[in-house]
């Protein structure tokens, strides 16, 4: 948009502006608000995967539940899903140190942090798949239970989410070593630490949705 | 996948020969035509070497123009692949009366009305609205193009190869038989083993997903791209009712995408979302479809109330009547559009209070609905009302509305919808608003904007013609329907009993020839624009307002330039050029500067592309080629990122010698 001095109403007897004699290039003008709604429709998509575990999530069809994994032991480790849990929190405010370097221009501090963001989701998916692993070596798979269907799809889906952020973020770093900081990189680190806190977000409502109302339940 | 199938080929999957329905004569038929008709066009396009042309000016264009115009044209050759369908059924409908079979048989009959729904709610009435969304909203806000001009060509091409998709399951394999929702446990790995869910699931997949981003970016594109002076209660309304779909489509399109996600889950990796056994619950599925499916349904409508007030109100050369009323009317369906999908399943059973709830939401809408209805008329009353073409389908529209309103509220009553539901009374009740509201407004739409688009109008005898045998034809065909439906036929039926002293036969006849009736309304519309071609000279819109109309679009040439608006407009008034008009606005002819242009790119093909082939891969279980094809899509899309050229400039001096040019002919007016 542009200033209001462009649109001042005319004054008696002159004919009103009707266009701009100035040209203005609005590259990108409209990325952050456009990731920003795709964003919310990604949160929708969370939402329905949440909605559905609300509703399936306890049919365990005599299978693993939560607190009984059939062999003795708990399916959910609420230690290791802790320390995931921080490892998330901490790699979201590392990602926005990234952002505090980017928004001063300088590369190599951004990139160092972006790169430390990127080993910490790495972390969280080795814990996931360890984890995961875990379970399915015990018989409890997709295929067990409705329980396990809805649990294991938002896993996936929220760890399919991290593993996108990762190499989007390597893919930046080259770019941002290419091109430097400018404009049209900016606004990519800035969508990237968007769609960071998002996944960092949805991991907390896995946490307290999930994992600690699971093991209350 | 069952453990005692035998290995599957690891390069064609399960695709054998059989899949080809070499043995049906119908489709062998069809198969040849549709041969012949794609050897015909390619032939020509080589022949008048147009192949060069259509890929740098259309397909891998990103002007907003020529992508609305696309839609449009997918829309219309998908819409007489529908129609195909629905005089087929409505013949084996009117036969199969008495003992007899008909000719279609069940395997067949299914999969055509499945096929039917598909098509026409998402390649033809979808791709409509998008397309004229697409083409319109940029010109009413004063914008040169939309926010994300890349995005918007990726979107068409999804939409354009999810259509291939359920086109090719014609010839190889076959189509869903579970309806156009496609409901499990029907639909579920055990009872349809085939492959015809899986084009289903994956059609709906790609163009779900071309929908959403479409609709970020038109959403995106309203928000931020309006010319300076245009505030939000400035907007047309044919803007606010897009803004209002697009928020629609980005927030009910993503229950879609899981409902069909995990069904596919479902029947790929024998998951239990809405398996009958093991937890799973089928009315999961129908719950999160019907969350996305009334939305979508105005998704669908909105849109058309928007194009007719825009014509009611210039073809009665007057302001729109009530302009705010019809914005929080637009509004308000929006919102309450959301709380109403359990109308589609009262007999699920869920209690009469949960029932009451959704009834009562249903029946509300009727509320805001009837405020635009009244809004047109007085808009039109003390009008000089024109009877153009675009006016008469809004006229047929109110009338043909007004009987789908009502029905629509008669459905809203829970108990009266226990006998109403799955019957062919509801099958009136959509097609009556279907036919009577969305599409009657597209081609209202197609007739008001077209010398906009290609700068000469339209023989409006043919279109007059077009609006009586499409009234005629949807009475005829559907008020037996509803009497029918009322007489408790049920709907997907492929034979009827009808030991009943009733003779409901002649019900169906009568339909069927209502079904032709308005096929002639579909021939006369081809015949229309065949015809307006032919005498595009006699008919040719100079002056780019051939409609005395009063929105910006028309402020610019017909059609635009490529950047549609040599100068920024700025906006003072509801019906912007109205305003202009009324006050003394001049053209500008001197002082051009270089215009900033998004450039044409072909990642939007290439990659729709490599979707296609990826999804029917893994509908044959064709594992090899739909892993490489996946590895091929993520590099192009990734490469894509590494483009940072992705603008020009057009030439003052470019800019200059288009505008003299419309300045001459504007001149030769007089
Ligand atoms: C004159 C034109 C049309 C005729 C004659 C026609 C005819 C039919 C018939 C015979 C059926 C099957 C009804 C049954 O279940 O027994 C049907 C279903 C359907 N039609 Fe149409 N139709 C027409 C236009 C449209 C349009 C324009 C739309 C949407 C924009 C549409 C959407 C549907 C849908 C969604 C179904 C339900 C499919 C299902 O049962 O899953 N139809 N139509
Ligand atoms: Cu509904």
């Amino acid at each position: 948009m542009t200033t209001t001095t462009t649109l001042s109403h005319a004054k008696d007897g002159e004919a009103p502006v009707f266009y701009l004699t100035e040209e203005h290039d609005h590259d990108g003008h409209s990325t952050v608000i456009g990731f920003w709604i795709f964003l919310m429709s990604d949160v929708l998509l969370f939402c329905g995967l949440f909605a559905i575990y609300a509703w399936l999530g306890g049919h365990y069809a005599n299978g693993p539940s939560p607190l009984d994994d059939g062999h003795g032991g708990q399916l959910f480790h609420l230690p290791v899903v802790a320390v995931n849990t921080v490892i998330m929190l901490a790699s979201s405010f590392i990602c926005a140190l990234a952002m505090v370097e980017t928004r001063k221009g300088n590369v190599g501090p951004a990139l160092k942090w972006f790169g430390l963001t990127a080993l910490f989701g790495v972390a969280f998916l080795y814990n996931q798949v360890t984890e995961y692993g875990h379970m399915a070596e015990i018989g409890a798979t997709y295929q067990t239970s409705a329980f396990l269907s809805c649990f294991i799809t938002l896993i996936i889906a929220h760890s399919f989410h991290v593993l996108t952020g990762i190499v989007w973020v390597a893919i930046l770093a080259v770019q941002v070593l290419q091109h430097g900081l400018n404009p049209a990189n900016e606004r990519r680190a800035v969508c990237f630490s968007m769609f960071w806190n998002f996944i960092d977000i949805t991991w907390v409502c896995v946490f307290i949705f999930v994992y600690l109302m699971g093991v209350l339940r | 996948m069952s453990p005692d199938t035998p290995p599957l080929d690891p390069i064609f999957g399960r695709l054998t020969l059989d899949a080809i329905p070499y043995q049906e004569p119908i489709l062998v038929v069809t198969f040849a035509v549709v041969a012949l008709a794609g050897i015909f066009a390619v032939g020509a396009l080589t022949y008048f070497r147009l192949w060069g042309y259509l890929w740098r000016e259309w397909i891998t264009s990103v002007d907003h123009k020529r992508i609305g115009i696309m839609y449009i044209v997918l829309a219309i050759i998908m819409l007489v692949r529908g129609f195909a369908d629905a005089i087929m059924m409505r013949l084996q409908q009117a036969i199969a009366f008495n003992g007899s079979e008909g000719y279609l048989p069940a395997h067949h009959y299914d999969q055509i009305f499945t096929a039917h729904g598909v098509i026409m709610i998402f390649f033809v009435a979808t791709p409509l609205i998008v397309g004229v969304m697409n083409f319109v909203i940029p010109l009413q806000i004063g914008a040169r193009d939309v926010s994300f001009p890349y995005l918007n060509n990726l979107g068409f091409w999804l939409t354009a190869v999810a259509a291939i998709l359920v086109n090719v399951s014609l010839f190889v394999g076959e189509f869903s038989q579970g309806g156009w929702v496609g409901e499990p446990p029907l639909t579920g790995a055990e009872a349809s083993p085939g492959v015809g869910v899986d084009y289903y699931l994956w059609a709906l997949q790609i163009s779900g997903l071309g929908t959403i981003i479409g609709g970020i970016n038109l959403l995106a594109t309203i928000i931020k791209m309006r010319a300076p002076g245009l505030t939000f209660m400035k907007l047309p309304i044919f803007c606010w009712t897009s803004l209002c779909v697009n928020a629609l489509i980005v927030l009910s399109f993503p229950f879609l995408t899981i409902a069909v996600t995990l069904l596919t889950l479902d029947r790929l990796f024998g998951t239990h979302f809405f398996t009958a056994d093991f937890g799973g619950n089928p009315m999961a599925y129908v719950n999160l479809v019907w969350i996305w499916g009334h939305p979508e349904v105005y998704i669908l409508i909105l849109p058309a109330l928007g194009v007719y007030s825009e014509v009611a109100a210039v073809f009665s050369g007057k302001r729109l009547f009530g302009y705010t009323s019809m914005v929080y009317a637009t509004v308000s369906i929006t919102v309450i559009g959301f709380v109403v999908w359990l109308h589609h399943f009262f007999t699920m059973g869920s209690g009469a209070s949960v029932n009451g709830f959704f009834g009562l939401m249903t029946a509300l809408i009727a509320i805001p609905t009837g405020v635009k209805v009244y809004n047109w008329l007085f808009t039109m009353y003390r009008g000089r009302v024109r009877f153009e073409v675009p006016m008469m389908w809004t006229i047929s529209f109110m009338l043909t509305f007004l009987l789908g309103g009502l029905t629509g509220v008669l459905c809203s009553i829970p108990a009266a919808d226990f006998q109403l539901h799955n019957s062919l009374f509801l099958v009136g009740h959509f097609h009556n608003v279907a036919i009577g509201a969305i599409v009657f407004a597209m081609m209202a739409a197609i007739d008001y904007w077209f010398p906009k688009a290609f700068g000469f109008r339209l023989e409006p005898f043919w279109g007059k013609l077009s609006v009586w045998f499409w009234t005629v034809g949807f009475f005829v065909a559907f008020l037996p329907i509803y009497v029918a439906g009322l007489s408790g036929v049920t709907r997907r039926t492929r034979v009827f009993d009808d030991p009943s002293e009733q003779n409901l036969q002649i019900l169906f006849v009568i339909a069927a020839i209502g079904a032709f009736i308005a096929l002639l309304g579909v021939v006369f519309f081809l015949v229309q624009l065949f015809v307006s071609i032919r005498n595009r000279e006699a008919l040719r819109d100079t002056t780019g307002d051939p409609w005395n109309a009063r929105t910006l679009e028309w402020s610019t040439s017909s059609p635009p330039p490529e950047y549609n608006f040599a100068f920024t407009p700025v906006v003072h008034d509801v019906d912007a050029w109205a305003d202009m008009k009324a006050r003394g606005y001049s053209r500008p002819s001197e002082g051009f500067k270089p215009i900033h242009m998004p450039r044409n790119t072909a990642t939007g093909i290439v990659a729709s592309v490599l979707l296609l082939i990826f999804s029917f891969a893994v509908i044959w279980y064709m594992w090899l080629v739909a892993g490489v094809s996946f590895a091929l899509l993520l590099l192009v899309l990734i490469g894509h990122t590494f483009n940072y050229n992705r603008s020009f400039h057009i030439p003052a001096d470019v800019v200059a010698r288009t505008e003299s040019e419309r300045t001459r002919l504007l001149a030769q007016q007089g």
